[in-house]
């Protein structure tokens, strides 16, 4: 029993719920603006309809998908034996406080000048840095670290890929056939299915574990199927109210068609937050997790437990009330910016982008949702699927993370020291 | 505050070009009624529309920089950049004959001969039909885009390209049958003047010709 730990344990919960919901509160303001906007931009939903998405599937994502992200963050990248916490528990809370509060207050910052900084980033940043400079640099494990980093390079590019992929097959089905409306009628309900699918099985396969819900793979194949079938009928009968309007010139209906392509979009945004809450809401509110798993175990550290409901509540409600107080703006001006994105090129953006952020929520590896929908947004670019991308946005956000990464460690180092020095 | 995902997206060039294109071919549009007004001898008349055609030859310049300028190199583009910068330069030069034609003959007051003016019509007829169906290509790039320039759409551009070439093909004859017209009756007009009139007559076909160069631009935009 650490002493420290019985001392201030209550004080040390109340600073991690404070600064976890700071976090969840600037992943709300800021970034679920960014992984939801394309499909507000493409007008396929108003923003209150965004919000209400994002307050439904963010938290089912994060509840039901996001398991293993926790995980990774609370107990992944420290190794607990070699860095002593055993010993001093208290290093570990001074820690992920710190972590917390520093990529809280740098994410704040970032966003203040629109700088496109990931939370993801900024979290593993703060975390490897009071690692390597308040304990010892054998205290990480890096090869969990240099794979996480990979991810951030491999998740845009998949996702790029996978979107390339997806416009394609629009293409071939839909658009540049002799019936582009009743091919859109056709093949729409597929990506739908698909849509259901993809999220169905991550959730039976990775996330149910915590609810101790046994089930096979096969079963959970059957079942998906099962979720994208029913998710499907219900699109069906939104498409049935969608009649084809007379086109303005020429024989190409591109307005009756974007309008089947809106209401595949709808689900689209549904995977987006789903996507977003299993990976970036997880890893914000991992580090919660751990200090409530110290403080309570009276500074026994226990590995793997279960995720208590009301850290995730904590985040989804931080994450809410960010939305509703910052990121109702932040949408509103994305969805005015994005004129060029419609939502035959938005929902393959936004599937590929999704598909790509829950499986990496299903192995635990956090992402940046925000750069893997970018990679999907040049996936279409490259198909010749959008008017024209700012590739110099795009060096930005790819370069944003280099820097993110030590800004995150160096705030994190200061605040642990300065926590250290307070309560040790 | 920018956010990253919508500066992620630049303004598309494809409807500031169409706006271009259709500021171009009015000028062409304009030159009719400014033949029909010098036909008239209503110089007065023919002032006014020429400085129409000035006027709208400006609006098309300023749209020209304008796309220029928000063309930079770091775009990505469904079509190759310099094939777009291209395009728009064949374009101006629509504008610029336009504006050329109307200058030149108001200039001079020149008077088509009587007997040439049937002639003259149906050779202005066809560059004005080419400069059509070249506007109407340029129109389609909408649909170009939202297909992804593939498939059916490109075919469809294709035969109207076809179509163009045809146009331009008849104006062509037309000019020759002018010329030969124009021959015959050099002996009874001021020499300076017949010089200035082969001008005029090789500049309207000119229209024909940019037309066609247009339409062959954009094929080029679609093969890749």
């Amino acid at each position: 029993m650490s002493e420290i730990i019985s001392q201030y344990g209550m004080i040390f919960l109340v600073m991690a719920c404070l600064f976890g919901f700071f976090m969840a509160w600037g992943v709300g303001a800021n970034d679920v603006a960014n992984a939801m906007g394309t499909s507000v931009g493409a007008k396929a939903i108003t923003i209150k309809q965004a919000i209400l998405i994002a307050i439904v599937f963010e938290f089912a994502g994060a509840y039901l998908a996001g398991g293993d992200v926790t995980s990774t963050i609370r107990s992944g990248i420290i190794d607990i034996e070699k860095a002593g916490f055993s010993d001093s528990p208290e290093l570990l809370v001074y820690g992920m406080l710190s972590s917390l509060l520093a990529a809280g207050i740098w994410l704040l910052i970032a966003s203040n000048y629109g700088w496109p900084v990931s939370t993801t980033h900024s979290i593993i940043g703060a975390i490897v840095g009071f690692a390597v400079v308040g304990i010892s640099p054998d205290a990480v494990v890096w090869s969990q670290v240099g794979s996480i980093v990979a991810s951030w390079v491999v998740s845009p590019m998949c996702s790029g890929i996978l979107a390339f992929y997806i416009f394609r097959s629009v293409q071939k089905l839909i658009l540049d056939t002799d019936e582009p409306f009743l091919n859109a009628k056709k093949y729409v309900p597929l990506y739908i299915f698909l849509v259901g699918f993809v999220i169905g099985m991550v959730t039976l396969v990775k996330g149910l574990r915590h609810v101790r819900l046994e089930i096979t793979f096969s079963q959970s194949a059957a079942y998906a199927v099962g979720i994208g079938v029913v998710v499907m009928v219900g699109g069906m009968l939104m498409l049935r109210r969608i009649k084809l309007v007379p086109a303005q010139h020429g024989t190409f209906h591109i307005a009756s068609v974007e309008k089947v392509f809106g209401v595949l979009m709808i689900f689209t945004a549904c995977s987006m937050a789903f996507a977003h809450g299993s990976n970036d809401v997880a890893n914000a509110i991992g580090p919660l997790a751990a200090v409530a798993g110290i403080v309570s175990s009276g500074g026994v550290f226990v590995g793997e437990s279960a995720l208590p409901v009301w850290i995730l509540l904590l985040g989804g409600i931080g994450i809410v009330v960010g939305l509703v107080t910052w990121g109702y703006k932040v949408m509103a001006t994305i969805g005015r910016n994005i004129t060029e994105l419609t939502p035959s090129r938005g929902f393959a953006a936004e599937l590929a982008a999704a598909t790509i952020v829950v499986v990496a929520s299903g192995t635990g590896i956090p992402v940046s949702t925000t750069h893997t929908l970018v990679g999907a947004v040049l996936g279409v670019g490259l198909a010749r699927g959008i008017g024209a991308i700012n590739l110099n946005v795009v060096g930005k956000i790819f370069l944003s993370w280099v820097v993110t990464l030590p800004v995150g460690a160096l705030l994190s180092i200061l605040f642990f020291f300065l926590f250290r020095g307070i309560f040790s | 505050m920018p956010i990253p995902i919508s500066a992620l997206f630049g303004r598309s060039p494809i409807r500031p070009i169409q706006e271009h294109m259709a500021k171009a071919q009015l000028c062409v549009i304009i030159l009719g009624d400014f033949l029909e007004a010098s036909f008239a001898k209503d110089w007065q008349k023919a002032e006014t529309l020429q400085q129409a055609i000035r006027a709208a030859e400006n609006e098309a310049d300023d749209l020209k920089s304008n796309v220029r300028s928000h063309l930079p190199k770091s775009l990505l583009l469904p079509v190759p950049r310099t094939d777009l910068l291209q395009l728009l330069s064949i374009q101006d030069r629509l504008a610029n004959t336009a504006k050329d034609v109307a200058g030149l003959m108001l200039g001079r007051r020149m008077e088509i001969p009587d007997s040439l003016h049937k002639l003259m019509k149906r050779h202005y007829q066809l560059s004005l039909r080419t400069s059509e169906q070249a506007l109407q290509g340029i129109n389609e790039l909408s649909e170009l885009l939202e297909t992804g320039f593939r498939g059916k759409e490109v075919d469809l551009v294709e035969k109207l390209i076809d179509d163009l070439d045809a146009i331009e093909h008849k104006s062509d004859l037309s000019q020759i049958t002018l010329r030969a017209e124009l021959y015959k009756l050099e002996a009874s007009l001021p020499p300076v003047d017949v010089m200035f009139l082969y001008k005029v007559i090789s500049w309207i076909g000119k229209i024909a010709d940019i037309s066609e160069k247009i339409g062959s631009r954009l094929l080029i935009l679609l093969a890749r």
